[in-house]
């Protein structure tokens, strides 16, 4: 496999560097490389902010940040205002929305899946804010990025609250690929 | 077991290994969380470990060297500025031969105010007596702080060493991360000259010139001795945990008529512009330098060298191209690039070696007189 590289794109304090975090943790436990890094800006709470994940079959050299993602992720549609984030897509570039309802995002194949609704109705809300990076592991897992079993480790090894588990193994089943 | 780490959580996790007896330190962007993991550790009880929170960098350096004098181990992390307000107890701690580790998160130097990569920060402590490796790879920043412990407390070094990784691309980045079990890779500590309350006796008193240059010349003798502890300890450390460190990381490098010189994250980033390269059939190599101090020996004979410097020193150039064009006698390609964090791809290095210009400066991204 080429490297495949990841672009998230969140807002400060919804996880999306956990999210980068639990998705190259899992990639490892599938016995990848992985590396996930934020944007390394001031990050603020609420601002825009991307982070990235790196998978390969080889150990990863590259620390530039990724102009050319394979997949992007957006946690939260209404950084889409503000944002281009299909900025420097491959061609064959895939995104994944959370969200009801895929959208025209400029003819490339897009999925959606509600991540936020799945979070409230498994209450997993942390300071008011649904947690959308483990049950987005489910949905990356449904894409065949990493398997469920190691989605829900990586999972495991960083939140001892089974909901999050839960809310994975929904996401994997509501999302339609 | 196999993890997934930031290169802070990394060396707070050796730290922890290593078990110094004390740890005093301050927080700075990006090195905070290394001192807050450490801090975790000892409120815990994970890390039986005086920690010392002080009122600034110069202190904490002051503190360590308080602790150190005693015979203990001792530990210290900071960045940047926070690198420089402690400047005057950096010289103080080589000079009084303490053992200390500190690791420095590598970030510019303000104005204009940068949190981001540079290596400007810690070349300006070359002169202290400090050992200095720079790591490509959170296992890396790991592993180096263990074996930093080991080859600074060595009977025949007896000087402080710095750990240094390159901010957010390595102290942020989220990597594999293997623990090892230590063992007992780093024997218990030893200071002959720690102080002790049955013999008292007087420290840093005032040398004249009739014997200072001797302190000097030990020093010098030491960084050298260094050499051979380095070299020993790498290859303890290959045997016992399976992960080969030398001086410098060559790359490719057997038939390569260029060569591409860098340190810290840049080195790697390198090799995949050789490869890169290779398959345009130029035979390029990369060299990453990972010890600074005691300053190493490369084989450049008969090869076009390009150096890509992640610091400057005004009025003189790049550090890294000026000093091998001073040590090997080669006349490199200098390139200035990644200040402050400036983002550099493994395209932009393949171009810097395919427009090489032997002897000339480039400034990367600067167009003219800009």
């Amino acid at each position: 496999m080429a490297m495949f590289e990841v672009r998230i794109h969140s807002r400060g304090g919804q996880g999306g560097v956990t999210a980068a975090r639990l998705l190259a943790l899992a990639a490892i436990r599938d016995g990848k490389y992985a590396v996930a890094f934020p944007f390394y800006g001031a990050e603020r709470r609420g601002a825009p902010v991307v982070s990235y994940v790196r998978i390969d079959d080889h150990p990863i050299r590259v620390y530039s940040q990724i102009r050319n993602p394979d997949l992007i992720l957006v946690l939260d549609p209404s950084v889409m205002d503000v944002v281009d984030v299909l900025q420097g897509m491959k061609p064959e570039g895939r995104v994944l929305l959370n969200g009801s309802e895929p959208r025209d995002m400029k003819g490339f194949p897009t999925l959606a899946v509600d991540l936020t609704g799945i979070a409230l109705r498994e209450q997993l809300v942390v300071a008011g804010n649904p947690i959308l990076n483990t049950p987005v592991l489910g949905a990356l897992a449904k894409m065949g990025i990493i398997t469920l079993d190691s989605a829900k480790a990586a999972i495991r090894e960083m939140f001892s609250d089974e909901r999050n588990i839960t809310a994975a193994e929904t996401a994997y089943k509501e999302l339609t690929v | 077991m196999l993890t997934v780490a930031t290169g802070n959580k990394a060396v707070a996790s050796a730290v922890k290994q290593a078990c110094p007896s004390v740890v005093a330190a301050y927080p700075i962007t990006p090195q905070t969380e290394i001192v807050e993991q450490i801090a975790e550790y000892v409120t815990s009880g994970e890390l039986k470990s005086q920690y010392i929170a002080v009122e600034s960098e110069h202190s904490a350096m002051a503190a360590c060297i308080g602790a150190s004098v005693t015979g203990v181990r001792t530990f210290t992390a900071t960045s940047s500025h926070g690198l420089h307000y402690m400047h005057e107890m950096v010289n103080w701690a080589a000079g009084a031969r303490l053992p200390i580790v500190m690791a420095n998160v590598n970030r510019a130097l303000g104005p204009g105010w940068n949190i981001w990569a540079e290596h400007t920060d810690a070349f300006q402590e070359r002169d202290t007596g400090w050992l200095q490796v720079y790591v490509a790879s959170v296992q890396e920043a790991y592993d180096a702080t263990l074996m930093a412990f080991r080859i600074a407390e060595h009977e025949s070094v007896l000087l402080p060493v710095m750990v240094n990784m390159d901010g957010f691309l390595l102290s942020h980045s989220m990597q594999p991360l293997q623990n090892v079990d230590i063992g007992d890779f780093i024997p218990p500590i030893h200071l002959p000259h720690a102080i002790d309350t049955s013999h008292p006796a007087g420290y840093g008193t005032l040398t004249g010139p009739e014997d200072y240059f001797r302190l000097r010349w030990d020093m010098e003798r030491s960084m050298r001795d260094s050499v051979a502890v380095i070299r020993e300890t790498q290859e303890d450390f290959a045997k016992r945990f399976g992960r080969k460190y030398d001086f410098v990381e060559e790359y490719r490098c057997d038939d390569a008529d260029v060569v591409v010189i860098a340190m810290g994250t840049l080195g790697k980033e390198a090799e995949v512009a050789v490869d890169l390269l290779r398959k345009e059939g130029l035979k390029a190599g990369s060299m990453r330098i990972r010890w600074f101090r005691p300053f190493p020996h490369l084989d450049l004979s008969g090869r076009d060298v390009v150096v890509i410097d992640r610091d400057y020193s005004f009025g003189f150039g790049g550090v890294i191209a000026r000093s091998l064009a001073a040590t090997e006698r080669v006349t490199p390609f200098s390139v200035i690039a990644g200040l402050g964090g400036q983002e550099v791809t493994y395209d932009d290095i393949a171009g810097f070696v395919r427009d090489r210009r032997p002897g000339e400066e480039l400034w990367f991204g600067v167009n003219g007189n800009v």
